[in-house]
């Protein structure tokens, strides 16, 4: 625990409203993961959606299929970093491999810097 | 000697089994509450149905990260008996105690009714006291047990005689009519349909004493 008048740093020396920590600035970066059934996968909640779309007179569509999208913040040191923690989090929670794909975007965000 | 009843935020299978084993079976239980790691002189484990965590992202994916399951799974692997029943079967295959994946029921509708089912225990030690190819009845209450794996998977579980219970009339879409799975070892068993709620005669039926019964047997 960081006692007052403890000094953490050069930054830190002098008056503290010239002195922002930037040690504090970690990157945020701003992910969207798209999971979607594996086409081999039958998705009955797709075609029922499609089935509803008919009875509201639009007969075109030829097929439906639901997925879900997640959108996150992360904090991280470096895209490496971020995207090496995204697939993982992808591949071992939000998606489940056996019956579904996934899809990352990545990006870094407004307020972060590149490590 | 004791069987450990999992309790996630959410099951609600938990008293309906311990009622089974201990109204029905005589025999003496122990709830583990998800966060618990200490499964001391417990000798076989139940993951009962329910909505474990409100089923959330999907059935059992959080379920898994669960404290108590860290020790199930230590549990399993050194060879001690393990059930998961409804909720509790995708527990285990999100876990990856099990393979493949349990999906929506194929006509959408949550299903609540007996099924029909056939037994092939091969080396499952829950299902050791059935006869090879027995016909028996017990309830299924889900909306999502439609069993999905790879066609290549599933010829490789027919073939190791891991299919273990099938349903009579495929009430769900699942692939290779598939109820109930063990895995290679015949230590672990996740079946949909609910043996707990076939053990006392007043509900319809008690195809569902013998599997429990060999918790401790």
């Amino acid at each position: 625990m960081v006692q007052p008048g403890h000094i953490r740093g050069p930054w830190t020396l002098g008056l503290p409203r010239f002195n922002k920590p930037l040690a504090a600035q970690v990157p945020l970066f701003s992910a969207h993961v798209q999971v979607s059934l594996r086409s081999s996968v039958l998705d009955p909640a797709g075609e029922a959606t499609r089935a509803a779309a008919a009875r509201l007179g639009i007969d075109g569509i030829k097929s439906l299929r639901i997925g879900k999208s997640i959108h996150l913040e992360l904090e991280a040191p470096d895209h490496a970093t971020a995207q090496a923690q995204l697939e993982l989090l992808s591949d071992r929670l939000l998606a489940n491999p056996v019956i579904e794909d996934w899809s990352l975007d990545l990006a870094e965000t407004l307020g972060g810097q590149q490590a | 000697m004791t069987v450990g009843i999992v309790v996630f935020p959410g099951s609600n299978c938990d008293r309906d089994v311990r009622w089974a084993l201990e109204g029905c079976l005589q025999l003496s239980t122990r709830f583990l509450w998800h966060e618990e790691r200490d499964l001391g002189g417990i000798d076989a484990v139940v993951l009962p149905g329910g909505f474990s965590y409100g089923d959330y992202l999907r059935c059992g994916a959080i379920a898994r990260f669960a404290p108590v399951l860290e020790a199930v799974r230590d549990f399993a692997h050194g060879g001690g008996p393990v059930l998961g029943i409804c909720n509790g079967f995708q527990v285990l295959t999100e876990m990856g105690l099990l393979p493949g994946a349990l999906t929506r029921n194929q006509k959408l509708h949550f299903l609540c009714e007996p099924a029909p089912l056939e037994v092939r225990p091969g080396a499952c030690h829950w299902l050791k006291s059935y006869g090879e190819g027995e016909a028996i009845n017990l309830p299924i209450a889900h909306g999502e047990g439609r069993y999905q794996c790879d066609a290549d998977q599933l010829q490789q579980l027919e073939a190791e005689g891991r299919v273990v219970l099938r349903y009579g009339q495929n009430p769900n879409g699942s692939v290779g009519d598939v109820a109930g799975l063990t895995n290679q070892a015949g230590n672990v068993l996740g079946l949909m349909p609910h043996p707990e709620r076939a053990c006392d005669p007043a509900l319809g039926g008690t195809d569902g004493l013998r599997l429990l019964a060999s918790a401790l047997a």
